[in-house]
């Protein structure tokens, strides 16, 4: 890959950058979509959710999955941090605990991948943050 | 915290919560001087009088998740630690000015960390927010704001995961570039 440098690289590395969004997006729409939300409060960060969520971005891009990551605050579950929320298309979200690089891969692989429940995962009524 | 560019990233998220469309953020790094700065300021709706003079205790916080806000605490903590300090102005419905003040030459200043990766992460995850960034050593600047590279890209979205690792490149190799020439 060749170096970005400025933004006239960036722009250059545009037209790539639209053919391999093109091939996977189509015909997809944001509901259908792996959504990940990795919790990025204090609590979190300072157990390494940066790490943790520049892995899934890298991960999930190598592996041809198409997901969104974004980040939200704490989720109240600090003692478990770093965790992520995971919502499969048409499926409710489950929330992992205690993320290291190692459950991110197995969550990928199995959870995302096959739909096979991981261990780690924190059982609750739970509805997503936003609806807090 | 383990380095400073983890702080950004955590007081930034009270921009981002506080409804913030415009944050700068800003580093200036003078080692002839002695001191490292860190200022981020927003649009947001800014606090009351009341809350300002609460807020660097632990046991403030807007959440609702949990009864302890450690984001600030933490970085004055961490300020104050070297010898510098920790400065909050604020006024309500126009938005917040938050500035440390580091001490480098002191053994308990925390290193820089990952600054590139921290501002890619905050610029691709809010593509509403303009971030801007700006760097400063010595006399040498470098700056970016979520809006060029949003140019650049045309109808690309900043939030797809394909931009991140590129941004961050992007910044990454400018940052560098400072900091040789800064040696040379």
């Amino acid at each position: 890959m060749t170096k970005v440098k400025s933004l006239a690289d960036l722009k250059k590395m545009k037209e790539e950058l639209q053919a391999k969004i093109e091939v996977r997006e189509k015909g997809e729409v944001s509901e259908n979509l792996v959504q990940i939300k990795v919790a990025m409060a204090t609590c979190g960060i300072a157990a390494g959710a940066k790490p943790i969520m520049e892995f899934l971005i890298d991960e999930l891009d190598k592996r041809g999955i198409n997901a969104v990551v974004t980040q939200t605050g704490c989720m109240g579950y600090c003692y478990a941090e770093p965790t992520i929320e995971v919502k499969l298309p048409g499926k409710d979200p489950v929330i992992f605990g205690y993320v290291d690089k190692k459950k991110a891969d197995e969550i990928i692989e199995k959870y995302i991948k096959n739909g096979e429940l991981v261990d780690g995962i924190i059982p609750t009524n739970y509805e997503t943050i936003d609806n807090k | 915290m383990k380095d400073l560019s983890l702080h950004i990233l955590d007081i930034v998220q009270n921009s981002v919560v506080a409804l913030a469309t415009s944050i700068q953020i800003t580093i200036e790094k003078n080692l002839q001087k002695d001191f490292i700065t860190l200022t981020i300021s927003d649009n947001g709706k800014g606090m009351d009088k009341a809350f300002l003079e609460r807020v660097t205790d632990p046991f403030t916080t807007t959440r609702t998740t949990r009864k302890v806000g450690l984001g600030i605490p933490l970085l004055k903590l961490n300020a104050e630690r070297t010898g510098g300090n920790l400065a909050i102005q604020s006024e309500l419905g126009k938005g917040t000015i938050i500035k440390a003040t580091l001490i480098p030459s002191n053994i308990d200043c925390l290193p820089m960390g990952d600054v590139a990766g921290t501002i890619s992460l905050l610029i691709c995850s809010n593509p509403t927010i303009n971030i801007e960034f700006t760097y400063m050593e010595d006399k040498k600047e470098y700056s970016i704001c979520t809006r060029d590279i949003q140019e650049s890209l045309e109808d690309v979205s900043i939030d797809n995961a394909a931009v991140y690792p590129l941004v961050k490149e992007l910044i990454q190799s400018n940052l560098e570039e400072l900091q040789i020439r800064n040696l040379g």
